[in-house]
């Protein structure tokens, strides 16, 4: 699936990188301890998280992870946001809780990719 | 003709928001120079955790990164407290981060574990109240 489908999956708003929609994406993760990410995410494009500060983007540059997608409404600070946008990571929010968010792109076919 | 190219970097650990600034660069230089997208994973994987912990447990240091044909060496030095129990602190979940550190996204005792497993070779060096000193190693060969 595309970026775009996994923001009208979750009805998310797309704060950053706004003309990379069509980026493909295959696998998610969905984790609030960056260290537990850093230790399993193994080619995912998509993090799910509800820690909004630098070191999630830094994450997810580190990972090469290319969609960021903020659960719980979570909405980072400006400063946040121009470091995602500088990286070219693609940083949405929604609604919607972890596990919903997690089972919502889970059902419509995004894998959670290799153990 | 000793084509090593030597990366240095000091850790400030005044500012959170700051840490991983130092992997940032290196991952970006290592991209420019046309390294293995794997390689360049594992290396910036092991280094930003290194950077991590610097940063919590020993207010900063120095990073030196050395580039070869061969491989990238990592020596990250700081003169922070030592690692009391270099064994204990290997074990994935073991962690003496502070709460404040898990509300920031770290700290779940898999620092160590997943330089380790990122790396083709890693040595710790340590002594208690003087400093510790971990380097490691990612070859070019075999991580492509």
């Amino acid at each position: 699936m595309t970026v775009k489908d996994v923001r009208d999956i979750l009805d998310a708003e797309v704060l950053t990188c706004k003309d990379m929609l069509d980026t493909e994406v295959r696998s998610a993760c969905g984790s609030d301890m960056m260290s537990e990410v850093l230790a399993f995410s193994k080619d995912h494009s998509v993090l799910l998280t509800g820690l909004c500060n630098q070191q999630s983007i830094r994450t997810a540059e580190m990972m090469d992870i290319k969609c960021l997608v903020y659960v719980r409404g979570k909405r980072p600070a400006d400063d946040v946001l121009e470091m995602a946008e500088d990286r070219g990571i693609i940083v949405m929010t929604t609604g919607h809780r972890m596990f919903s968010s997690c089972g919502l792109l889970y059902s419509a076919g995004l894998s959670s990719g290799p153990y | 003709m000793d084509d090593t190219i030597v990366l240095e970097y000091t850790v400030d650990a005044e500012d959170f928001t700051r840490a991983g600034e130092a992997s940032s660069d290196v991952k970006k230089k290592l991209k420019q120079m046309g390294v293995s997208p794997n390689v360049i994973r594992k290396v910036a994987i092991a280094m930003y955790e290194g950077e991590i912990n610097m940063v919590i447990h020993a207010q900063g240091g120095e990073i030196k990164v050395y580039i070869t044909p061969e491989n990238i060496k990592m020596v990250l030095k700081d003169v922070g407290p030592g690692i009391p129990d270099v064994e204990k602190a290997m074990q994935a979940g073991w962690s003496t981060a502070p709460e404040e550190v898990r509300n920031l996204g770290f700290g779940a005792g898999m620092g160590l574990p997943n330089m380790k497993k990122n790396t083709d070779s890693m040595e710790v060096e340590t002594e208690i109240g003087k400093g510790t000193t971990i380097t490691m190693v990612v070859n070019m060969l075999g991580n492509e």
